[in-house]
C-alpha cells in the first residue's frame, strides 16, 4: 500500500491539463449558470465545437492551427446564437433540454461514417497541435516540482493554460462588477423586474450564452491540443456534469469558485482512482466487490453523489456564501 | 440637508382647473393626454378579461385605475406597460406608438411600472438595486465594461443621484443591505425609488399601497404627490377609496373588463353605475387563482409588518 | 434451410457477440454458416479476438477492424489476410468494443446489419474469442418505396409508444411537482433491468417477469419520492436546484448500473428473435404486434385514470394550482406519490419493451430520455395527452427519417426538429398559446 503515490498522483491532477481543461468550462457554465441563471447542459457541445474546428481546420483544410483557433471560436457563437434563439425566451428548463439535446447532436455526427472524411468518424482526428508545441521553451525532457513530475510539452501545456484560466478569472472579476455584470445578475434574480427598468433582457440572457459558450470553446481547445487527438466519445455529456461538479464545489457566482473547484474536483478524483486501484491491486478489495475496470464506475457515481449532496447541503460550495448565492429560491 | 418641499396643493389645483371642463363618462378626452390607448382586447381561452374601448391620461395628472376583483384592472395595466401580450390594441405614450414594443422598451421612452407583488433584486443590495435602474449606462456594452476607466465616471454619478433618491425615500440607512431583508413595506419604497432611476415622465403603480402599514401609506402617498410636483405622470391601480380620493386628480373605474366610469375622485360614489359594480361583484371572493395568490401575499406582508413593528417596539 | 437456422441460432446466442463458452455444435458450425464469424481453437494463445470475414461462403480481405478498451483508447487493429482471417491479442480480460471500418469493405459489400458496425463484448481471462461479423444483403429484402414507408411507419409507432411510456411519467412529475426530472431515463433502465435480472438469471418467461419489473419499478419510483424529493420539497429546495440534483441522481443510477451490469447489451431470453408475419405490404414480428396493442391498452387505461377516477381528477387538480387544491382537501402528497409510482410503472413497461426491441444496456434510459425531453416538448410541457402526441411524432420522425437520413444518424433528426418546433411554437403543438416564461 503506498500512500505516497496516491498523493503524488493526487496533486499531479490537480495542477495538470485535466484541472486546465475543467476549469475553463467551469468558469464559462460561471457566468452563464452562477451569475445569469442559465442552465448549459450542453457545454461539451461548445468544448466540441472548439477541439473540432481546430482539429478539422488544420487535418482538412490544411490552414494553420491559429485559424482553427478562430473558426473554434466563431463556432461556437454561431452555436450560441442557434441554441439561444428559440430558447432564451422560454421557461429556464428549455435551454436545459436544448442544449444536451445539441452537445449529444454534435458528438454523433462527428463519430458518424457520413461524415468521416472531415471528422474521422469515432476514431476521431490528430496531428493538428504540432505549431503549439514548437513554441514550447521549456527544452528538458522532465521537470519536476515536489511530487509533480511533468515532460517539457505538459509543462509548456499547463503554463498557458493555467495563464489562461487567469486571464478569464480576472476578466470576469472586471466584468462582474461592471454595470454589465449587474445586469446579468439581475436577470438571474428576476427577469422581468430586469425589464421593466428598460433592459433587454433577452439580449444580455444571449451575450452571457455566447461569451460562456466561447469559453467552452477555449476548454475544447485546450482538451485538443492537450491530448494531441480528439475522439468524439471523449465528449459526451460527464464532461459538462464534471465540469457543473466542480463549478458547484468551488462555488456558483464566486470568482474564483470554478478555478479552485476543478482543482479540487480533480485532487479528489485522482485520490479516489488511484487509492482504489491500490487496494484492488493489493487484494485490499475482493474482486467480487469490484475489479479494476470498475474503479472508473465507481469514480462516476462517487460524482453524482457529490453533486447530490453538494445540491442538497451546500449548494454555496465550499467557499461560498450562503447569502449571496444564485440557487435557494 | 435640503429636503425639497414641494407644494403638493397646487399641483392639485392646477390639475383640477385643467380637468374641469371634462365630461365625466367613460373614454372622455383629455385637453392634453401623454397616455392614449384604443381598442384594447385580451382574452384568456375563451374569457375575454379586458375590453377597453378608448383610454386617455392626462399628462401631469394622477390618474386612478379602480374596480372591483377581477375587472381586469391589473391585466389592462399590464398591457398599457408591455407586459400583458393582448389580443388587440394600439397605443401611444406621448406620441410614440407602443402597440408592438417589448417590454424593455417603455422606460426607454419614458414610462416606467412597479408591481403588485414586488420584484425587488433580494440578492443584490439597495444601493445596486437603485443603480441597475439607471439609463444609459455605458458600461452596460460588453466590450467598455472590461475597459472600468471608461464608465466610471458615469457610474459615480448614478450613485449620487441613486443616493440622493434614497434619501428622500428614506432608505438611506439601508443602503448597503441586501434587499431580500427588507420589510414589504420597504420593498414597495425601494420600487417606487428604483422606478424614478429611470427619469420617467410616467409612472405606473400597480396597487402601491397594498400590503403597507398605516404611517408608510401615508409616506408612499406624499411621494406619488411629489411625483406629480416633478411633472411627472402618475396611473395607479388602488382598491382603498379613502387614498383614491385623497390624491387623485382624475378616477378610472373598471368592471368586467370595460371601463364604466370615469370622473374627478369626488363624483365617483354618485355613479350608479360604479355602486351597481361594487355591490354586484363579491369583494371578499378572490376570482382567479392569480388574484386569490395576491391576497394572500398581501396579508402575509401584513403579518410581517405587524410582526416586525411588535419587534421594534420590544426592542425600545 | 440449414443455413438459415443457424444464422437465427447464431444471433440468438449474444446478438451482438457469440459467446465463447456456447455451445460446441454451434460454434464449429458458425463456420459453415456463410457470412458469420467462426472460432479456433483457443488452445497456446494469447487472449484476444478473432474470426473470418466471409461473404457468401468467400473469404475478404483488407477488412479492418479496430479494438477499443472501456475509456475509448485504442488496443488493437487488424487487417483481414488473403484467407479473410484476423487476429487481435487484447491486453487482458474487461470490457471492450470492436470496430468494422466500413469503407474497408469492398464495393457492393456491405454488413448484413448496418447497425451492428460496432460491437461491444467482455473478454474472460485466457479467452479468445470470436466476432460476428455477418456480410451480404440485408435479412429485410429491398422494398418500394410505399411499402418501406408504410414499414418505417409501423415501427415508428411502436418506438414512439415506448418513448411515450417514458414521456408521460416524465410530464406528469413536471406537471405535479414542477421537476424537470433528468433522472428518469434512469427508471427506465432499471425497469429494462429488473426483467432481465428475473427473465435471464431465475428463467421467468418474459412476460410474468415484466410484470414484477413493473411493481418493482412502480414501488421503487413512489420510494424514490418519498425518501428523497418529497424530503427536498420539504427543506424548499428550489427547482433549478432540484434539476441540478436529478441529474446528479441520474450520473449515480447510470454509473451504479454500468458497475452491476457491465458495459455489453444483453438480450432477454425471450422474444429476441422472431420471423417477420406479413400483414398486406408490411413484415411485423408478432413481438412487434404485441409490444403495439400492449402500449396502447395500457395507455387508453392512463387515460382513464386520469380522467375518470378521483385520484386522476386530484393528479389534474394538484398539477393545475397546487395551493388550491391542498386548501379543498387534497393531500398532495400522496397525490405526488402516486404521481411518482404511475412514472416509474409506465417507465418499466417502456424499459422492457425497448430492451426487447434494442437489447438492455446501462445508458438505454439516457438515450431514450433526450427523446422524451423532445416528445415532451413537442407536445406541450406538463400534459399527458401532449407527451403521447410528441413521443408519437418523435417515434415515428426518428424511423422514417431513415428514407432520407443515414441510421446512425437517425436521432439527430429528431433533436434538429424539436429545436426547430421551440423557435416557432414554444409552447409545443398542442399547448395552449399562452406565453410560457
Amino acid at each position: 500500500m503506498d500512500l505516497r503515490s496516491v498523493l503524488d498522483n493526487s496533486f499531479s491532477a490537480a495542477v495538470g491539463v485535466d484541472a486546465v481543461i475543467y476549469a475553463l468550462a467551469a468558469i464559462g457554465l460561471n457566468l452563464q449558470f452562477g451569475y445569469t441563471g442559465l442552465l448549459n447542459f450542453g457545454q461539451v457541445g461548445f468544448a466540441a465545437v472548439g477541439a473540432y474546428g481546430i482539429a478539422v481546420s488544420v487535418t482538412y483544410f490544411g490552414w494553420s492551427l491559429w485559424v482553427g483557433l478562430g473558426v473554434g471560436l466563431a463556432a461556437s457563437v454561431v452555436l450560441a446564437l442557434l441554441l439561444g434563439l428559440p430558447t432564451l425566451r422560454l421557461r429556464a428548463d428549455y435551454l436545459a433540454i436544448v442544449t444536451i439535446a445539441a452537445s449529444e447532436i454534435i458528438r454523433l455526427v462527428a463519430r458518424s461514417v457520413t461524415f468521416n472524411d472531415y471528422t474521422g468518424g469515432s476514431a476521431g482526428l490528430s496531428a493538428y497541435a504540432d505549431s503549439f508545441y514548437d513554441l514550447n521553451p521549456y527544452s528538458g525532457a522532465r521537470y519536476s516540482f515536489g511530487p509533480v513530475q511533468l515532460s517539457g510539452n505538459d509543462l509548456w501545456m499547463v503554463t498557458v493554460g493555467w495563464g489562461v484560466v487567469l486571464a478569464l478569472t480576472l476578466m470576469l472579476w472586471v466584468l462582474m462588477r461592471s454595470p454589465w455584470g449587474r445586469v446579468l445578475k439581475a436577470i438571474r434574480e428576476d427577469e422581468d423586474a430586469v425589464r421593466s427598468l428598460g433592459k433587454n433582457a433577452y439580449w444580455y440572457k444571449m451575450q452571457s450564452l455566447i461569451i460562456g459558450g466561447m469559453m467552452g470553446a477555449v476548454a475544447g481547445f485546450a482538451f485538443a491540443i492537450a491530448k494531441t487527438s480528439v475522439q468524439p466519445d471523449n465528449y459526451s455529456t460527464d464532461f459538462t456534469f464534471f465540469a457543473y461538479a466542480a463549478l458547484i464545489l468551488g462555488g456558483a457566482a464566486t470568482t474564483w469558485g470554478p478555478v479552485v473547484g476543478s482543482i479540487i474536483f480533480w485532487f479528489l478524483l485522482a485520490f479516489t482512482d488511484s487509492l482504489l486501484r491500490q487496494l484492488v491491486s493489493n487484494d485490499k478489495l475482493p474482486e467480487a466487490i469490484i475489479s479494476g475496470t470498475q474503479v472508473g464506475q465507481v469514480r462516476f457515481m462517487l460524482v453524482g453523489i457529490g453533486l447530490v449532496l453538494l445540491m442538497v447541503f451546500r449548494p454555496q460550495g465550499i467557499f461560498g456564501n450562503k447569502r449571496e448565492l444564485a440557487l435557494d429560491e | 440637508m435640503s429636503d425639497t418641499t414641494y407644494d403638493t396643493a397646487a399641483g392639485a389645483a392646477r390639475l383640477a382647473a385643467e380637468l374641469a371642463d371634462v365630461p365625466s363618462e367613460p373614454g372622455a378626452a383629455k385637453p392634453d393626454p401623454i397616455l392614449v390607448s384604443d381598442r384594447m382586447v385580451r382574452r384568456f381561452g375563451g374569457l375575454t378579461a379586458v375590453e377597453v374601448d378608448h383610454l386617455e391620461v392626462q399628462r401631469g395628472s394622477i390618474t386612478a385605475l379602480i374596480g372591483p376583483n377581477g375587472a381586469g384592472k391589473t391585466t389592462f395595466f399590464n398591457c398599457l406597460t408591455g407586459f400583458g401580450d393582448p389580443d388587440e390594441g394600439e397605443w401611444t405614450f406621448d406620441g410614440t406608438r407602443l402597440t408592438t414594443a417589448p417590454a424593455h422598451k417603455f422606460p426607454q421612452a419614458g414610462m416606467v411600472r412597479t408591481f403588485q407583488l414586488t420584484k425587488a433584486l433580494s440578492k443584490l443590495t439597495v444601493i445596486e438595486n437603485m443603480k441597475l435602474a439607471a439609463p444609459d449606462q455605458r458600461g452596460e456594452n460588453f466590450f467598455r465594461a472590461l475597459v472600468p476607466g471608461i464608465w466610471r465616471r458615469q457610474e459615480r454619478e448614478v450613485e449620487e443621484r441613486a443616493d440622493q433618491l434614497l434619501e428622500r425615500f428614506k432608505m438611506d440607512h439601508m443602503r448597503n443591505e441586501f434587499a431580500g431583508t427588507l420589510s414589504g413595506g420597504q420593498r414597495k419604497l425601494l420600487e417606487m425609488a428604483r422606478a424614478l432611476m429611470c427619469e420617467p415622465r410616467m409612472i405606473m403603480l400597480d396597487e402601491p399601497m397594498a400590503g403597507v402599514n398605516p404611517a408608510l401609506t401615508q409616506s408612499l402617498l406624499e411621494h406619488i404627490k411629489e411625483m406629480r410636483a416633478d411633472g411627472a405622470t402618475v396611473l395607479f391601480i388602488e382598491h382603498d377609496m379613502d387614498v383614491v380620493s385623497s390624491i387623485s386628480d382624475w378616477v378610472v373605474v373598471m368592471a368586467e373588463g370595460r371601463i364604466i366610469a370615469e370622473s374627478p375622485p369626488e363624483e365617483v360614489g354618485q355613479n350608479q353605475a360604479v355602486v351597481d359594480a361594487y355591490l354586484g361583484a363579491h369583494h371578499d371572493a378572490p376570482l382567479t387563482i392569480e388574484e386569490e395568490e395576491a391576497e394572500l401575499e398581501e396579508a402575509d406582508e401584513l403579518l410581517e409588518e405587524i410582526e416586525e413593528a411588535r419587534e421594534e417596539e420590544q426592542g425600545r | 434451410m440449414r443455413k438459415l437456422i443457424l444464422i437465427v441460432l447464431a444471433v440468438l446466442l449474444g446478438g451482438s457477440v457469440v459467446l465463447g463458452g456456447g455451445p460446441a455444435g454451434a460454434q464449429t458450425d458458425t463456420t459453415e454458416a456463410g457470412g458469420g464469424a467462426t472460432t479456433t481453437t483457443t488452445e497456446g494463445r494469447v487472449v484476444g479476438v478473432s474470426g473470418v470475414i466471409l461473404n457468401d461462403d468467400e473469404p475478404v480481405e483488407g477488412v479492418v477492424i479496430v479494438v477499443k478498451d472501456a475509456s475509448g483508447a485504442v488496443v488493437g487493429e487488424a487487417t483481414t489476410n488473403a484467407d479473410g482471417e484476423y487476429d487481435i491479442p487484447l491486453p487482458g480480460p474487461g470490457d471492450y468494443s470492436s470496430t468494422l471500418d466500413v469503407d474497408s469493405l469492398p464495393d457492393g459489400v456491405n454488413l448484413r446489419n448496418e447497425d451492428r458496425a460496432t460491437l461491444e463484448f467482455t473478454l474472460r481471462p485466457g479467452q479468445n474469442r470470436p466476432l460476428l461479423y455477418p456480410l451480404g444483403e440485408s435479412d429485410r429484402q429491398e422494398v418500394g418505396g410505399v411499402e418501406k414507408f408504410l414499414q418505417l411507419l409501423v415501427e415508428g409507432i411502436k418506438f414512439g409508444l415506448v418513448i411515450a411510456m417514458g414521456a408521460i411519467g416524465l410530464s406528469l412529475i413536471f406537471g405535479t411537482t414542477g421537476l424537470t426530472n433528468f433522472s428518469h431515463g434512469e427508471m427506465v433502465t432499471f425497469g429494462a433491468m429488473v426483467a432481465w435480472w428475473f427473465n435471464v438469471n431465475f428463467g421467468i418467461q418474459l412476460i410474468p417477469a415484466a410484470v414484477l419489473a413493473i411493481i418493482v419499478g412502480a414501488a421503487v419510483a413512489a420510494l424514490y419520492d418519498f425518501a428523497f424529493w418529497r424530503r427536498l420539497r420539504k427543506r424548499g429546495t428550489g427547482l433549478i436546484a432540484m434539476l441540478v440534483i436529478s441529474i446528479g441522481m441520474a450520473v449515480l443510477f447510470r454509473y451504479f448500473f454500468l458497475y452491476l451490469f457491465g458495459s455489453r447489451t444483453r438480450p432477454y431470453a425471450d422474444y429476441a428473435v422472431q420471423k417477420g408475419v406479413d400483414i398486406g405490404p408490411i413484415s411485423i414480428a408478432p413481438k412487434d404486434i404485441i409490444s403495439i396493442i400492449l402500449s396502447i391498452a395500457v395507455l387508453v387505461a392512463v387515460g382513464l385514470v386520469l380522467n375518470r377516477t378521483k385520484i386522476g381528477k386530484a393528479m389534474r387538480a394538484v398539477a393545475d394550482n397546487k395551493d388550491l387544491a391542498a386548501s379543498s382537501g387534497i393531500d398532495v402528497d400522496r397525490v405526488i406519490l402516486f404521481v411518482w409510482a404511475a412514472g416509474g410503472g409506465l417507465a418499466a413497461l417502456g424499459g422492457v419493451l425497448f430492451g426487447v426491441t434494442e437489447q438492455v444496456s446501462y445508458q438505454m434510459g439516457f438515450r431514450l430520455l433526450l427523446l422524451m425531453f423532445a416528445g415532451v416538448t413537442l407536445g406541450g410541457l406538463g400534459t399527458a395527452y401532449g407527451a403521447l402526441v410528441g413521443s408519437l411524432i418523435v417515434g415515428i420522425f426518428v424511423q422514417v427519417s431513415t428514407l432520407w437520413v443515414p441510421v446512425e444518424l437517425k436521432n439527430v433528426g429528431a433533436l434538429v426538429i424539436l429545436i426547430l418546433i421551440l423557435l416557432v411554437r414554444p409552447q409545443g403543438i398542442l399547448g395552449q398559446s399562452e406565453r410560457v416564461g
